[in-house]
């Protein structure tokens, strides 16, 4: 079922854009919604915020981000959802969560949680909307940027490498693009961590019945989007390939 | 309890096959739901070239239903032979294709048998692609046509999946069976919309879509009752079915097995689910076998 919810919020930072809206639901870290509006496809975006006051905050690449980018408060959006499993978080292990470029937005709730967190992205200015929750952050932040303009620099699986040095971690929590996921993924296998990562695919329905996200014979929207190390490990298609709106399997470069 | 069945020449383990369009995009999507506890799955509809399918949005799910408009996205029949494959590794698949004529369907169902499918299945029926589906599926000669030509360019049996939106469902069974088909599959979705008061428009990109779901099935068992009254070659049941009890209202009404689709949404193991009840079932008021109950409500 669909809500129709009215925008209460609206920040921008570059090509980055941030709507907020009430909406009475439980959702957990790392679940997401399929938003629409006239005017526009429908597409899947995570939740960045999920207390009584939602939001989801997307980077500008292409014609629906640049649609809903337009909305302003007061605007409806159609909303499906909350779908796909999250994080699982219960305490029991000491967590670092990751974020690289725009996959720091569906890790901004368990940074609201009082998680350590390590955010990653190519230049300072893309870091810029993730500043005000970095303020609010009840755990320990480090920064690192490709250029070096704001923080370490280096990559996001070079900063988890600094960041291990200076402390000890059972499990990473970690969203961004498939190429960091896959060397973050390695890097856990390799030094025996735990992980769970949000991974993403071409949606259609987001529930589980049209199978146009398949990766392997995993639904990323209902079986996933958050997997854990295990089920990666088992996955040909993680960093390999994609299948494009047809179904055609696509390679990645 | 013997939870076998057959549709004609084709023995299935259980009466429970995956419906069109679900998981089955992809090989092992469909892998998947044969190791789920499905005795067949039915492929994606595939056609002749790659096709999107629909702009997003396309799909939404309510209390009691779910209206889509997938539009047959798939990546064409050239490309769909290595899904064919994986999925066939694994069990029984059936070819689903959809085309604007004859003799496109002839050649689609070709490949499909090719490739390793059990059985084809002309979706003569999709509410929501023009030129194709129940565009052609409504006009009994032109289903003739269709299921003759299908019938000469295979060895496999030819099923062939009817709408229910058409006052002479009856006509084009009977149509499918003079043509020498082997089996008819009911029900496709119902022809639908929704529109959001909001924006004074409907959800849908494709504006119309398919009616799926609970909501459907009463509907379904009305077509299978009438057909089952109307051909004597085996029918499949298809809509809405979430139990057991579900699928025993279109065995009895004449279906020897049947498709599940929506209730996929509350998880793969529906399946399971279904054949275990229908084993709890037949054991309580003595029923040996699937084929003891079917049709009977028609007694
Ligand atoms: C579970 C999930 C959560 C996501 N969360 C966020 C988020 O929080 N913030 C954010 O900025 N982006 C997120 N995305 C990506 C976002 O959906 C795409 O950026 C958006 O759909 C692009 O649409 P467009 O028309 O602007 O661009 P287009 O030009 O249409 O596409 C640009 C790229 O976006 C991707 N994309 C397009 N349509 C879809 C679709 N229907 N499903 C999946 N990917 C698509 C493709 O990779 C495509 O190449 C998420 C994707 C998924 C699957
Ligand atoms: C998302 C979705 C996609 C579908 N795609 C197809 C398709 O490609 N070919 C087809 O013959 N039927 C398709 N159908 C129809 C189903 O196979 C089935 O006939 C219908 O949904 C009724 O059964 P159900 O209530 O169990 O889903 C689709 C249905 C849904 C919900
Ligand atoms: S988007 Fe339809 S199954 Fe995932």
């Amino acid at each position: 079922m669909n809500s129709i919810v009215t925008v209460t919020g609206k920040s921008d930072f570059g090509d980055i854009c941030s709507l907020s809206f009430n909406w009475d639901i439980t959702v957990g870290p790392g679940q997401f919604v399929m938003v629409w509006a006239p005017g526009m496809e429908e597409i899947p975006l995570s939740l960045s915020s999920v207390g009584d006051v939602k939001s989801v905050t997307f980077r500008i690449v292409g014609r629906d981000t640049e649609a809903l980018r337009k909305k302003g408060i007061g605007d409806s959006l159609s909303i499906r959802g909350p779908y796909g499993n999250g994080y699982r978080t219960d305490g029991s292990r000491r967590v670092l969560v990751v974020g690289g470029g725009i996959g720091i937005a569906p890790i901004l709730p368990l940074m609201a949680d009082g998680f350590d967190t390590a955010l990653a992205a190519r230049n300072a200015g893309e870091l810029d909307f993730a500043l005000p929750a970095i303020g609010k952050a009840a755990g320990k932040t480090w920064i690192s940027t490709d250029d070096g303009s704001r923080g370490f620099c280096g990559n996001a699986v070079q900063l988890v490498q600094e960041i291990l040095k200076e402390q000890e971690y059972d499990e990473i929590l970690a969203c961004g693009p498939e190429v960091m996921l896959f060397f973050l993924h390695k890097f856990c296998v390799d030094n025996g961590m735990k992980c769970q990562m949000s991974l993403e695919r071409h949606m259609k329905c987001g529930a589980g019945l049209c199978g146009s996200c398949m990766i392997d014979d995993k639904r990323v929207c209902a079986d996933g989007p958050v997997f854990t190390c295990d089920e990666i490990s088992g996955m040909k298609d993680f960093g390999h390939s994609k299948r494009d709106p047809c179904g055609t399997r696509v390679l990645f470069r | 309890m013997d939870l076998r069945t057959s549709v004609g020449s084709l023995v299935l383990d259980n009466p429970c096959i995956l419906a069109s369009g679900i998981m089955d995009e992809t090989g092992e999507g469909m892998a998947r739901i044969l190791r789920s506890g499905a005795a067949a799955a039915v492929s994606k509809s595939v056609g002749t070239n790659p096709n999107p399918g629909h702009a997003n949005p396309n799909f939404i799910e309510e209390e009691g239903f779910c209206l889509n408009a997938m539009g047959l996205p798939n990546p064409g029949i050239e490309e769909y032979a290595g899904e064919m494959r994986t999925a066939a590794a694994c069990g029984k698949v059936i070819g689903s294709v959809y085309a604007s004529s004859p003799e496109e369907f002839a050649d689609l169902a070709g490949r499909m048998e090719d490739y390793g499918a059990c059985a084809v299945e002309l979706n003569l029926s999709c509410p929501h692609a023009a030129g194709f589906g129940m565009e052609v599926g409504t006009d009994p000669l032109m289903v003739k046509r269709i299921v003759s030509a299908v019938k000469d360019a295979v060895s496999i049996p030819v099923w062939s999946k009817l709408t229910p939106n058409t006052h002479i469902l009856k006509d084009i069974g009977k149509a499918v069976e003079d043509a020498g088909g082997d089996a008819i599959v009911a029900i496709n979705t119902l022809r639908a919309m929704k529109i959001i008061p909001e924006f004074g428009r409907p959800f849908l990109s494709n504006r119309f879509g398919g009616l799926s779901g609970s909501a459907v099935r009463p509907v379904g068992v009305r077509a299978v009752y009438d057909l089952y009254s109307t051909v004597s070659i085996p029918i499949i049941g298809v809509g809405g079915i979430c139990g057991y009890r579900d699928a025993l209202e279109y065995i009895m009404a004449g279906a020897c097995a049947v498709q599940i689709g929506t209730a996929v949404l509350s998880g793969t193991d529906i399946f399971r689910k279904v054949n275990g009840g229908l084993t709890d079932f037949m054991r309580e008021y003595g029923y040996p076998t699937i084929g003891e109950m079917v049709g009977v409500a028609h007694e």
